[in-house]
């Protein structure tokens, strides 16, 4: 007498497509695929009957004709008979100008603020913690607004600077005096600074369709030349400490293999500045020439976005380091090291870990706020392709599409970037 | 026997000395404790010098009253302070605070607004204090008595004042006795908030809230026999089906039976700190669940969910708020069938919100990854399907982790709230200060109206960022 049974055969019933594991991914992916392809069918319809409703196409020709419109802040030579295409790339390069600027000064800001407001000193610890809660609870439009507004409505205007001969021998001085030996000037229309001239450049040579700058290429060889010795020297210090105990003195050759190269080659290149200078005699045309003259939609955007994001790096950093447990810093005092050296030894290369990830995040969220110069007329990417380029030609579809890839783009080559130096600095674990 | 010269009594313990006590003590400690300290000290309390020194006279010469234009205001503290001294100018903030506060709502329907922006904080009590009854009692009392206020101070005592009497009296109580009962308060806040803000017609909120009750009921007949996805499925159809081809006949048939509404008020009206909060508090309580959907389908075995929830969460992400606000002022006509009338508060308040549900998700990931594995095993030991194991075992370990990242998720996105005055909606930030400084009256005007806007968004951020610090320590349950 057996009891043995055959395994019951399975039998595809249509209720095991839900009820059954082994199905039932399959049968919400695929209800998941059709309802995801009839939504973006329907999308896609509606954006065909809208657009042949307004007699409009999807075409992206308009990128090659002349915009006619001027941008002031330009890195590359841009005049208003460019193509709309050369106004994008030029405000894709403001808005990197801005992110690059505006990462490296808040990083700076951030990890000190963020290191002094775990001092022991009482005073400035409270300090910097008002600073960070201030700007971190107030929104960053507000920042860059005001800063805009108390650099364009409080600076006096280009007129007050002037020393007229009737003041002269009253011995009056002017209303507003430029900073830093007459050399920067701060007016209500922009900021005023030296520019630097060669007086002898070296020419540049076209090979093929691209121009090569011999000016700036020999400029970026001798730095990376300078750079690379000094590198070269560092790892024999450090040799010669592994081996000997005694670490030879570097500092001064450091700083010569670094300057003097560069100081020569700027001599060698006849380098100059041009000074801003008044200029102008009827009271309404008093304005400063010569020089850079920077924005203030440039400035108050850098300066906003500084400050705010100094506060919030501050917060990442204090975190960082307090995440470090507190044997580490007591077995380094124990060693002997000072503060300072317990500081950037042993603590800082152990908060990196910690701080890199949210770091990263805070750059991305510094380069997408850059959008934000909206609010002082800054035209960045947004600005030119997604404002005064789709208001010309009315192509919202194809500029809101361009635009969001190349910040996508920028997004996605950052966070990349940063993966991969936070990668290169982990703990490698085993 | 006794030795005279031996004490027989103990000596009383000396004064420290006088470097090792009192202030002197502390400053050497904290202010002065080496050179580099010292030199610091010696900075910082020459920077907040020089802080006091440029901002004390101005503010102390502040005229809060009695002007109606700048020039009043200059006129007023040259008399008072000199020719040269300058003065806050607050009594903008008293003649235009209620463009910051309302934006152009009627002034005579200002009264929904308040008793809506009370009732928020009671539909929040439950949330915000699980079962606390004297917190949440006590919030409520508090709340009732500050709407009751503003309500007397906005149009009198009128019907509203007692209405709002009666039912903070009656909420408070219901929060005193049993505090559960309040989540039904907050279920209904929405449709409620909906229609005191906008007014209309009663019956489209009522019948709106009806599809929800056509949701649960078919849930109810279908998920027995077919299992809870295709029950949550069939149901959501359902409703979808109800509030797109039944509801406005119902509504309108409703409407011509028994017609009880209150004045419409458009959207153009809105404007101030009651935008901001209507789309900040509409974004926060949508973009928490739908967060928390997308982490789970990040998360995902599922090859096809996955990528979906990888490519949105990525793709918002990467792209700046304000092109998203484009999107929905620009772009979202093509996308939508031609004729289609919709809402511009409402386009952004979609928009906001899938750009924050991509931000949640991203938190609320980072949550589910920092539990260890053994709680997603022990939940299949017990034979737990996964929407159990989600709702019993890893949401509420994966949330509690997540609370700081939330909490500073929806402080972000209050203060992008700000970033909708570049569609043209009325801020209280750029919308209204420049409709303020644009005024010939208030021309030159700007710490005033800036320094008003910020310290209300830093009260309402810097309060949400301590709530979240008061939950941490109170959900905290490991012993460090």
């Amino acid at each position: 007498m057996t009891l043995a049974t055959e395994p019951p055969k399975a039998h595809f019933r249509l209720g095991m497509l839900i009820n059954d594991t082994r199905y039932r991914s399959y049968t919400i992916q695929i209800i998941v695929l059709i309802l995801f392809l009839l939504g973006v069918a329907w999308l896609a319809n509606n954006t065909i009957e809208n657009l042949a409703a307004k007699d409009k196409d999807i075409n992206f020709g308009f990128l090659w004709n002349r915009t006619g419109y001027d941008i002031g802040q330009h890195l590359i030579p841009y005049s208003n008979d460019s193509t709309h295409f050369r106004a994008a790339l030029v405000g894709l390069l403001n808005t990197l100008v801005v992110a690059l600027v505006g990462c490296i000064l808040s990083t700076i800001l951030g990890v000190i603020i963020g290191v002094l407001r775990l001092s022991n000193n009482w005073l400035v610890a409270r300090l910097m913690t008002v600073y960070i809660e201030i700007f971190r609870n107030v929104p960053l439009l507000l920042w860059i607004i005001v800063v805009f507004v108390v650099f364009s409505e409080t600076r006096p205007s280009p007129i007050d600077f002037r020393v007229t001969e009737a003041m002269t021998t009253a011995g009056e001085k002017p209303a507003a005096s430029m900073m830093f030996f007459d050399s920067v000037a701060i007016t209500n229309r922009g900021t005023n600074i030296p520019a630097p001239l060669l007086s002898r450049p070296l020419p540049t040579i076209e090979v093929g369709p691209i121009s090569l700058n011999l000016t700036l290429i020999a400029i970026l060889a001798v730095i990376a030349g300078s750079v690379y010795a000094n590198r070269v020297l560092l790892r024999r210090a450090a040799a010669t400490q592994e081996a000997t105990g005694f670490r030879p003195t570097t500092w001064w050759k450091s700083t010569l293999i670094l300057a003097v190269p560069f100081i020569l080659l700027m001599f060698a290149l006849g380098l100059h500045w041009e000074y801003p200078v008044l200029t102008g005699k009827i009271a309404k045309l008093v304005n400063f020439k010569g020089g850079i003259t920077i924005a203030h939609s440039f400035t108050a955007l850098t300066v906003a976005l500084t400050l705010y994001y100094a506060s919030v790096i501050a917060e990442t950093v204090r975190a960082g380091i307090q995440a470090i447990s507190r044997g580490q810093p007591e077995a380094a005092y124990a060693l002997g090291l000072r503060p300072s050296r317990t500081m950037n030894l042993v603590i800082l290369p152990q908060a990196l870990r910690v701080i890199i990830p949210p770091l990263i995040s805070q750059y991305l969220s510094l380069t997408k706020d850059t959008s934000l110069g909206i609010a002082v007329s800054y035209l960045d990417l947004r600005g030119t392709l997604g404002g005064i380029t789709l208001n010309q030609t009315g192509r919202e579809l194809e500029c809101m599409t361009l635009m969001m890839l190349i910040y996508l783009i920028i997004s996605l080559i950052i966070s990349a970037v940063m993966n991969a130096y936070n990668a290169s600095v982990k703990l490698k674990e085993r | 026997m006794s030795l005279s010269y031996v004490r027989t009594e103990m000596l009383p313990p000396a004064e420290p000395p006088i470097s090792e006590r009192g202030a002197i003590r502390w400053m050497r400690a904290n202010l002065f404790s080496g050179p580099f300290n010292s030199i610091l000290t010696l900075l910082a309390a020459y920077v907040l010098y020089q802080l006091v020194s440029l901002a004390w006279p101005w503010l102390a010469n502040g005229v809060w009253s009695d002007a109606n234009s700048m020039s009043d205001c200059r006129a007023i503290v040259t008399a008072s302070a000199g020719p040269d001294a300058s003065g806050a100018c607050w009594a903008m903030i008293r003649e235009r605070w209620h463009q910051f506060i309302f934006g152009f709502y009627p002034p005579d329907l200002w009264w929904r607004p308040i008793l809506t922006f009370g009732l928020l904080f009671v539909a929040l009590a439950p949330v915000l204090y699980a079962d606390n009854k004297r917190a949440m009692s006590r919030l409520c009392g508090v709340v009732g008595i500050l709407t009751v206020l503003s309500l007397i101070g906005a149009d009198g005592f009128s019907y509203h004042t007692v209405l709002a009497i009666l039912l903070f009296a009656g909420l408070t109580a219901i929060a005193a006795i049993q505090p559960r009962r309040l989540l039904i308060v907050t279920l209904l806040f929405p449709f409620f908030a909906l229609w005191m803000l906008w007014g209309g017609s009663i019956w489209g909120p009522i019948t709106a809230l009806l599809g929800f009750v056509v949701l649960v009921v078919v849930y109810g007949l279908v998920a027995p026999k077919l299992g809870a996805v295709m029950g949550a499925s069939t149901g959501f159809l359902a409703a979808c089906l109800w509030w797109l081809f039944l509801q406005t006949y119902i509504s309108t048939a409703w409407q011509a039976l028994l017609p009880f509404g209150l004045t419409y008020v458009p959207s153009d009206k809105f404007g101030g700190f009651l935008l901001a909060f209507v789309i900040g508090v509409a974004s926060i309580s949508i973009s928490l669940p739908l967060g928390i959907l997308l982490a789970l389908g990040r998360r995902s075995d599922m090859l096809l969910v996955k990528t979906l929830s990888v490519g949105f969460i990525e793709f918002v992400r990467g792209v700046p708020l304000i092109t998203m606000l484009f999107v929905a002022s620009l772009l979202l006509q093509y996308f939508l069938p031609p004729q289609t009338k919709f809402d511009l508060i409402l386009r952004v308040v979609i928009l906001v919100t899938l750009f924050s549900a991509a931000y949640n998700a991203e938190v609320v990931r980072g949550g589910l990854a920092a539990l260890p594995r053994g709680q997603y095993e022990a939940a299949d030991a017990l034979g737990l399907d996964y929407w159990q194991a989600q709702r019993l075992i890893i949401m509420p370990q994966a949330l509690k982790i997540s609370i700081p990242g939330i909490v500073s998720t929806f402080i972000g996105l209050f203060k992008d709230t700000t970033l909708v005055s570049f569609v043209g909606l009325a801020d209280p930030l750029r919308g209204i200060t420049t409709i303020v400084r644009a005024d010939i009256n208030w021309k030159g005007i700007y710490w005033e109206p800036y320094i008003f806007v910020g310290g209300i968004f830093f009260i309402v951020c810097f309060g949400m960022s301590r709530y979240s610090m008061y939950l941490e320590n109170k959900l905290k349950t490991d012993h460090r």
